[in-house]
């Protein structure tokens, strides 16, 4: 009975301040719309519906990822980081021995990304306004492969302590490379699909990784190394989804190339 | 091709309005296919949790009843969402391009454009959170005053440097749109302006700035202010929806963090 009450009362909470979220959205768009356009909107009532739902909508879900699955990946965060599990008794602990960090920080960043509501939110606008052509799904797991090769990177930076802006510099390298050789119709989308995937499911997570990181390995400061996560996990998908776009093309033009050998009149 | 007028329908995904009982049928048989979606999407997190806690700590599941009813929180929840960007949401972010499209007054879309950003920005709880957090360790660190008010004032600085920054990133993500600039000069020009500035930021801040690109863009605003961005680049003739519509976001990701280091180095 009191694990009801809480959970009602989390969610009641979790509902005011989302409402508190969509507020300042609200007014924006009805001042603009009452004072400056003057036109009444098409389908108004359903798209507050819409809105309901949206608020609904996030409401249980995070609700949900607090109930179930942030105190989990939380606490396996700070397990995984714990020198005893790490295997301190044995000697010295170098950055080889944080193997099971990296491969769940790599699990992890896929799998929260791939339940991004933002994410899911842009993939959909990319495939309708393609016209199908482009797969919602496929941007996604692009998507995600960069922020789990990302994230692993980033766990790797903060256990042997280097500086984050060479990191960050070295990625925009790579970023500016992979867009000169880029076809123009996924330079934006690319480039967005740098900010959607760091917000409601994924932050939480990577926050307490890295700050379980900075404040269990010597020498490290929170202040300095225990950001920075979140960073990595916005700048690699930019490489991984112009990737994907390069190597399906590339596919493509192989797959016409044997096409045409294999047409050849025997 | 792609330069078409936007579809209000998704390939296999469709709104029905309730008029009755076979309606309301089909829109349960809708929420259902939403839900069978989420469940799609929520399978990685529950397996990397399941082998983690099962093969590597090798622990029993604490509290298993409550992870199981919060995973179906998770699952209505994101069916809810996804059913709510496609009525409310989207439909709103192309209504909106379109009157500003129409009414054809750039200061009218522009102030529009900063004050979704700015408005959006200052008063989201995870900006709010991640503030505070900054200035409760920029404090200890000595990086500024012990105090209540320092730390407090720190915080709202670093707060509203964020949200006038994403404010001014919709102005000019907008700006690029009806321009038609190609994006990746701006972006990378930004890139490396932020490059040049960390040289010259505090150690302190630097992390912090790098990180709030990414807090900035909420589950609420990026549908939205995809929706504007690509609805802009359809009405507008001659720019295409795929390589001028996206890219706002980018913006919203790119300025907090030329912004925050500049504040760094002020205070």
């Amino acid at each position: 009975m009191d694990t009801l009450h809480t959970l009602v009362m989390d969610t009641l909470t979790t509902a005011q301040s989302l409402f508190f979220e969509v507020l300042p959205i609200a007014a924006v768009i009805l001042g603009f719309q009452v004072l400056v356009i003057r036109k009444p909107v098409a389908n108004l009532h359903k798209i507050a519906i819409g809105f309901v739902y949206v608020v609904i909508g996030l409401t249980l879900l995070l609700v949900g990822l607090e109930e179930a699955l942030f105190p989990i990946g939380k606490e396996m965060a700070l397990q995984l980081t714990r020198p005893e599990f790490l295997g301190a008794d044995d000697g010295p602990l170098t950055w080889r021995d944080y193997y099971w960090v990296y491969v769940f920080a790599a699990a992890i960043g896929f799998a929260t990304t791939v339940a991004e509501p933002s994410l899911i939110a842009v993939s959909l606008k990319a495939q309708e306004i393609s016209g199908g052509s482009f797969s919602a799904w496929g941007l996604r797991i692009a998507v995600a492969i960069g922020v789990a090769i990302g994230v692993a990177i980033g766990a790797f930076r903060i256990v042997t302590g280097t500086p984050l802006p060479y990191y960050i510099m070295a990625g925009y390298a790579v970023v500016i490379i992979q867009t000169m050789f880029s076809s123009k119709w996924i330079i934006p989308l690319a480039y967005d699909s740098g900010g959607v995937t760091t917000s409601t499911v994924t932050v939480p997570v990577l926050a307490a990784l890295g700050l379980g990181l900075a404040t269990t390995i010597e020498g490290r400061s929170a202040l300095i190394d225990g950001f920075g996560l979140i960073a990595f996990a916005s700048l690699f998908p930019i490489m991984s989804v112009m990737g994907y776009a390069l190597l399906s093309s590339w596919l493509q033009q192989r797959k016409k190339n044997s096409k045409k050998d294999s047409e050849v009149p025997t | 091709m792609l330069a078409m007028q936007p579809k209000n329908r998704y390939q296999g995904f469709h709104v029905t309005k309730i008029k009755g009982a076979a309606t309301a049928m089909d829109g349960l048989r809708n929420f259902l296919r939403l839900f069978k979606d989420a469940l799609k999407d929520l399978l990685p997190i529950i397996l990397v949790i399941v082998f983690f806690q099962v093969v590597v700590l090798q622990q029993p599941f604490p509290n298993l009843g409550k992870t199981i009813i919060g995973s179906f929180f998770v699952l209505a929840g994101l069916a809810f969402f996804v059913q709510g960007l496609e009525m409310g949401l989207f439909p709103i972010g192309e209504s909106l391009a379109r009157a500003f499209a129409s009414k054809g007054s750039l200061t009218a879309l522009l102030s529009f454009a900063f004050c979704l950003g700015f408005g959006t920005t200052v008063a989201e709880p995870a900006l709010i959170a991640v503030t505070k957090e900054a200035g409760k360790v920029a404090a200890e660190s000595g990086f500024i005053g012990t105090s209540m008010e320092a730390r407090d004032e720190y915080a709202d600085g670093l707060r509203y440097t964020v949200a006038l920054s994403v404010g001014a990133a919709l102005v000019l993500g907008v700006l690029r749109i009806l321009k038609g600039w190609p994006i990746q000069y701006l972006i990378i020009g930004g890139y490396v302006l932020v490059v040049t500035i960390t040289f010259f930021a505090p150690q302190e801040i630097i992390g912090i700035a790098y990180d709030s690109g990414g807090v900035t863009t909420s589950t609420i605003t990026v549908p939205l202010v995809t929706a504007l961005g690509v609805g802009l680049a359809s009405t507008i003739r001659g720019r295409n929806p795929l390589t001028d519509g996206f890219g706002l976001i980018a913006f919203a990701s790119l300025m907090p963090m030329i912004f925050v280091l500049l504040y760094g180095m002020v205070v």
